[in-house]
């Protein structure tokens, strides 16, 4: 019953969704380090080294976990999907080449400088080691996005002999989704990082670390996060409407439309039910669905009903969607609400720090929403109209991937429990440590 | 000028490069980690020290290796690790606890760092073993017998030994006093291991591999190439006394032993090279045969001609910043 083909589909699923837990917080992270480097810099005032040193641990043990499983993800297209490389490899190949040439040892090497080199190097060329490693993360994310949003919306290539091969390498690149699709994660990145700072510190606060350093990275994380929160909304909004133009399926099941309507409801709640082709305790605002995709009251909306033998499975792409954006709201009014409080009372009351403690996670949780949006409703396709996922699978024993499944989501699940162990224990361990000078604590800290 | 054929050597000499540089420069931070003794605090901590900056970026050569076999090789790319499923599982869950344990084992309770030290060590040892296994596959032309599971078996040994050479000369070099001591004890345990597991493995593989026979004694060009094992040999006579010397007067000409290290890597490395080119799945397919689509690989070679000679002068970079004995490392 547990074929191959399905167990190879939650293996690398498994693989994926942990890995990416791990660069959604550093690629924005590494900014945030740029930004107390170079306040640092600037002001020579101890707080924003003090600021540095702490997250830079967590930016260290965070990115050895992305590393790690990222070498997984090298193998697994090997030895899972060959047929993904045997057809699209012209494609694929370049661009995950141009990542590992361009980004990878860029931030492995410099990482290291970063680490261990502030003695002994000029605070100028760590600081630009420190620039290098967040521009390197970020231009990981550049290419492996570019492919992921070529599989999406692919253009620029010619099949000759059932083969894909590149025609124009700019189109390829620069395929439809990829603005907006690179946009909407670095947006996500900075959110999931700005809560994961906002958290962390207020753990601190709540633990009585009376520091400097915890209220200023709860300050500037806040900030962060009122900033970008509404513009994920609007960026959110538009991968939304290039998705209705080249995805059509996807924003059906996104919505839960079976069948091709005018002036189309926004659900709130619902449950699909494949079985009918209808959802059952609907929620609804009216016409609300065709308003946002195609600003007209009474827009049509193509249902499920038009891609029959194409349709991605409705129940996760809906409810993934629905925690995105529930998770993303609720980002927003927290972000916003607490980041005014904390203008007017220079602090949080207790309930709202153990709010942002909470919510240290929050952007796991969406970002991981948000991919299961838009890889399940790729569905079937593994690249849309080119590859189906049955036709790219390996040719493995069943057996000997249960094993290696097995295997991997041990290991999974013990890391990441080691993991957000340590980045508590970390914040206690920080908590004991003194003061910098204990006198001159009030003198221009947030400069 | 490119033209297919052109490619498939430009290819397959950036993966051959990319291999013997992860051989040679993740052999040293497993190696360090295959040695690291689970008794003494202090030492562990200092050996750690002195791969801390590097292991991270050592580790992308295999990540370039493998992805270079997957855009310019990409059937090659999946015969080999569809036939190596398991063991690949296997090193790949050996690295990733190597590579958090790293990290962890500074960053947890002091009462679990023994665990992730532990870890870190059992992780080195099966990355390396596993490597070494599967070479011995490969060389085997993945052929399912138990004859091909005991060559592969030494083979992993062989690589265990080799690493363990490497790393000791690598601690050799940036460690002083009692540590160096025991580091130079170490290599020449691992030296005579190593040197066994080379002459095993060099001299198996001719008996049971009619092809690689005919490579090397069939050859017109034999005389040329006994050089090559005899300068191996020489080598590791060569390492045996540098480390005897060293042992009286360690700070003369510490970098040696890493250097001939280095020797040998490459000459075992060119030494399995030869027998198998122009296969890249022995006996099955050739680097020719296996080419992916010229043009992505002319795209991709613009960067290559750019971005390699940068990697190179930024490692050279990092390993300048981190020049001579190693200090306890610090996040500042």
């Amino acid at each position: 019953m547990l074929d191959t083909l399905l167990l190879s589909r939650i293996q690398f699923a498994a693989n994926i969704s942990f890995h990416i837990l791990f660069p959604t917080i550093t690629i924005a992270l590494a900014w945030f380090l740029v930004f107390f480097k170079v306040r640092y810099d600037q002001t020579q005032h101890p707080v924003w080294l003090r600021a540095y040193r702490f997250w830079v641990k967590i930016f260290a043990l965070t990115f050895a976990l992305g590393v790690v499983s990222g070498i997984t993800m090298s193998f697994q297209f090997g030895t899972n999907w060959p047929g993904f490389m045997e057809k699209v490899g012209n494609i694929a190949g370049p661009l995950l080449g141009y990542e590992v040439l361009t980004a990878f040892f860029m931030e492995a090497t410099f990482l290291g400088v970063m680490l261990f080199g502030m003695k002994r190097v000029s605070p100028r060329i760590h600081t630009l080691s420190t620039v290098i490693v967040a521009i390197g993360t970020s231009l990981s994310a550049f290419w492996i996005l570019s492919l992921n949003s070529w599989m999406q919306t692919p253009t620029g290539f010619e099949i000759r002999d059932g083969v894909v091969f590149p025609t124009d390498w700019f189109l390829v690149i620069f395929n439809p989704s990829f603005p907006y699709r690179l946009a909407h994660m670095l947006l996500a990145s900075g959110l999931t990082a700005s809560f994961l700072i906002a958290g962390v510190s207020s753990y601190r606060l709540l633990r009585g670390d009376d520091k400097k350093a915890p209220h200023l990275t709860l300050k500037v994380s806040l900030t962060v996060a009122m900033l970008l929160a509404p513009l994920q909304m609007f960026v959110g909004d538009l991968h939304g409407l290039n998705t209705f133009e080249h995805q059509p399926q996807k924003v059906a099941a996104m919505e839960g439309i079976w069948e091709t309507e005018q002036g189309a409801d926004m659900l709130l709640f619902a449950i699909p039910n494949e079985k009918t082709r209808s959802n059952e305790y609907e929620v609804a605002i009216p016409n609300l669905a065709s308003w946002i995709l195609t600003h007209e009251k009474n827009g049509t909306i193509r249902g499920l009903n038009e891609f029959k033998d194409a349709t991605p499975p409705v129940k996760p792409v809906f409810f993934g969607f629905r925690i995105m954006v529930g998770m993303g709201m609720l980002m927003i009014a927290i972000a916003v609400y607490f980041r005014i409080s904390l203008w007017r009372h220079n602090t949080l009351a207790s309930w709202q720090l153990k709010t942002l403690v909470a919510m240290s996670f929050s952007g796991w949780v969406a970002t991981l929403a948000g991919w299961y949006v838009t890889e399940i409703g790729r569905q079937p396709y593994l690249v849309s109209g080119v590859l189906r996922i049955e036709d790219a699978v390996t040719q493995v024993a069943s057996d000997n991937v249960l094993i290696s499944l097995i295997a991997y989501l041990t290991v999974y699940v013990l890391l990441l429990i080691a993991y957000v162990r340590t980045l508590f224990y970390t914040a206690d361990k920080s908590v004991e440590v003194e003061e910098y000078q204990k006198t001159s604590i009030e003198e221009n800290v947030y400069a | 000028m490119l033209d297919a054929q052109m490619l498939s050597f430009i290819y397959a000499s950036l993966m051959a490069l990319a291999i013997l540089l992860y051989a040679v420069l993740d052999g040293y931070d497993l190696g360090v980690g295959i040695l690291l003794p689970t008794d003494n605090e202090e030492h562990a901590d200092t050996m750690i020290a002195s791969i801390g900056p590097f292991w991270d970026a050592n580790e992308t050569w295999l990540v370039l290796a493998v992805g270079l076999a997957l855009i310019a090789f990409p059937v090659a790319h999946s015969m080999i690790l569809q036939a190596l499923y398991l063991p690949i599982t296997v090193m790949l869950i050996g690295l990733i606890l190597r590579g958090v344990a790293f990290d962890f084992r500074a960053k947890a309770k002091i009462k679990r760092k023994s665990m992730w030290n532990q870890l870190f060590k059992i992780g080195s040892i099966i990355s390396a073993f596993t490597q070494g296994y599967m070479l011995g596959l490969y060389v085997m032309s993945f052929e399912q017998s138990a004859l091909a599971i005991v060559f592969a078996c030494l083979s992993g040994v062989g690589v265990v030994a080799a690493y363990a050479l490497i790393g000791a000369a690598w601690l050799i070099l940036k460690t002083e006093g009692k540590l160096q001591q025991q580091a130079i004890a170490w290599c020449q345990i691992a030296t005579r291991m190593a040197f066994f597991g080379v002459v095993a493995v060099s001299a198996i593989n001719p008996i049971i591999n009619h092809s690689v026979y005919a490579r090397w004694f069939e050859s017109d060009i034999l005389l040329l190439l006994l050089p090559m094992p005899i300068i191996c040999l020489c080598m590791f006579v060569l390492l045996d006394r540098v480390l005897s010397k060293l042992k009286v007067h360690p700070d003369v000409g510490s970098w040696l032993p890493f250097l001939i290290s280095c020797m040998i890597f490459i000459l075992c490395f060119f030494g399995l090279l030869y027998s198998f080119y122009p296969y890249v799945v022995p006996g099955k397919l050739t680097i020719f045969e296996a080419l992916a689509a010229p043009e992505s690989l002319r795209f991709l070679f613009y960067g290559v001609v750019v971005v390699v000679p940068t990697i190179l002068a930024y490692t050279a970079f990092s390993y300048r910043v981190f020049w001579g004995k190693v200090q306890p490392l610090s996040y500042y």
